[in-house]
């Protein structure tokens, strides 16, 4: 079901030719959709300093990477994941399922229906931005292919293809593919999307060509790229950062300032963009969507489970 | 052997202190390029990032400086100086940088250096290049006397790995550069000891140059 969760901004808001050369204009919609029926949803819309949710500009979003698929530096993505070939695109969806098979890209847009998310984007290195994403709900998708009752847990891979994607070919000390995984109740959240765009272009392929995950309240190392498998499972999924080092990247991942990366503080973030002189700003917890997602994790250790 | 003794004299018209020059203008070409984007969205990260590698490529043009002498015949003796200067001149910005633009916060930043190891090992790197840059002066070698001088001074051996070391552990995976830079100074240092054993062992064979007076 589409449309569970609300932005701060209509789609409207955000018409790529004029947003990136205007930025201003977000912001006005941002602070104009703030008293539009959001009452009771505080966080929301609102950053750290309490100034209306700007979005980084279409330049620094796709600029500054982390996709290890195609080289470790912030610069490598942009420059080389244009040698990515994202037509045709399946996505295979297996395990646990009503319906597997391997879908058809378009097939699965045609199913689905696109809107616009505004989202903090929180990696585990400590920096940030705000990225207006365009994608449906990953609840929509799992609901369409059916998922069984014993299920749960979601896996996910990136493709694995070491002729058009660099750093695999080097291995990098990372076992390819790119894993990644939710419990079943995170991957139904209506804030988890699967993002097919951004400023309302097709997603470009430094950022997860042409279809990706979102999970805002999670550091960005969770949000999977260019994905080509989904798999429902009853058991919890190996996760690469995971598997790299255990005790610096947990299977949850969730945002939480209160708990520190081992080689750095999460306690306050650098926004990209800001330049040589901008201060750090606190962290928030779930990455600012705690109302929306504290109650999945009521209960648990979260110093334990990080 | 014609070419190295033609370099050697072309050499000696450059003043050394053409290497701090460029190193000032270099650092400030580095904050400008911050300011103005040329360094990319996220700016702090990228200097940082510049200056601590700037600083180890300095470094390792320092320790290299004797092993050409004396397996090249290749006289850079009288830049060695300006070469460590400039290092420290990096380091000390790049750590300035990380105190000030990047963290900013005193109680964060002795947490850091308390409880993040590859901040242990960097700090600890630049607290052992403090009493050599004290020191770099002819004055302080004299008052010091050379043997002495050369003790101390071998402690860039320390810090030129503590950095490399440091540079390694900033990744989140085994990235190459940085194992390049480690692997330049171990063997720049393996060289060195190298020399050290065949000396212990008496066959003093390499004693066509007296290099004896600096800590090679």
């Amino acid at each position: 079901m589409a449309y569970r969760w609300k932005n701060d901004l209509s789609p409207g808001d955000v018409t790529p030719e004029t947003v990136w050369v205007n930025r201003r204009r977000i912001m006005a919609g941002a602070v104009a959709g703030a008293g539009l029926g959001l009452a009771g949803l505080p966080g929301r819309g609102v950053a750290a300093t309490g100034d209306a949710l700007e979005p980084n500009s279409y330049e620094d979003i796709t600029s500054y990477n982390n996709f290890y698929e195609f080289g470790t530096d912030k610069g490598d993505p942009v420059k080389y994941a244009g040698a990515l070939t994202t037509e045709p695109w399946s996505v295979e969806i297996d395990g646990m399922v009503e319906r597997p098979g391997r879908y058809d890209f378009a097939d699965i847009m045609a199913q689905m229906t696109v809107e616009e998310r505004i989202y903090r984007l929180r990696c585990v290195e400590a920096w940030s931005m705000v990225v207006p994403w365009q994608g449906f709900e990953l609840a929509d998708l799992l609901n369409w292919v059916g998922v069984r009752p014993e299920a749960k847990y979601v896996a996910f891979e990136t493709l694995y293809r070491p002729e058009e994607m660099r750093a695999q070919r080097r291995g990098g000390g990372i076992d390819w593919p790119y894993r990644e995984g939710l419990r079943l109740d995170e991957a139904m959240h209506p804030l988890t999307i699967m993002a097919t765009g951004l400023y309302g272009k097709p997603m470009p392929n430094q950022n997860g060509a042409p279809i990706r995950l979102v999970v805002p309240w999670k550091y960005g190392f969770k949000s999977i790229k260019s994905v080509v498998k989904i798999t429902l499972t009853d058991s919890e999924p190996e996760t690469t950062w995971n598997m790299l080092q255990p005790s610096e990247y947990g299977f949850y991942a969730n945002v939480n300032p209160n708990v520190d990366h081992p080689r750095w503080s999460q306690a306050r973030e650098r926004v990209v963009g800001g330049g040589l002189f901008a201060s750090k700003q606190p962290t928030l917890m779930f990455n600012g969507y705690e109302d929306d997602v504290a109650a999945l994790y009521e209960g648990m250790d979260l110093e334990r489970f990080y | 052997m014609r070419a190295v003794a033609a370099f050697n004299r072309a050499v000696r018209l450059v003043p050394p202190h053409i290497i701090y020059a460029a190193g000032f203008l270099h650092i400030a070409w580095l904050f400008w390029q911050g300011q103005t984007g040329g360094l990319g969205p996220e700016p702090i990260n990228a200097l940082e990032r510049a200056l601590g590698e700037t600083g180890l490529k300095f470094i390792i043009a320092g320790l290299a400086v004797t092993p050409l002498l004396r397996l090249a015949r290749v006289n850079l003796m009288r830049f060695r100086r300006a070469l460590g200067l400039t290092a420290f001149l990096y380091i000390s910005v790049h750590l300035l940088v990380w105190l000030v633009l990047d963290i900013g916060l005193w109680s964060e930043i002795w947490a850091d250096i308390v409880k993040r190891p590859y901040i242990t090992v960097g700090m600890a790197g630049f607290i052992l290049l403090v009493p050599l840059a004290v020191t770099s002066t002819d004055g302080a070698m004299r008052r010091m006397g050379v043997a002495a001088w050369r003790r101390l001074h071998r402690l860039v051996y320390l810090a030129a790995v503590l950095g490399a070391v440091h540079f390694v552990m900033i990744g989140k995976t085994w990235a190459l550069e940085p194992l390049v830079y480690l692997g330049a100074i171990l063997t720049l240092l393996a060289l060195r000891a190298g020399r050290l054993v065949s000396r212990g062992r008496g066959n003093a064979g390499d004693s066509r140059i007296r290099t004896d007076s600096f800590p090679g």
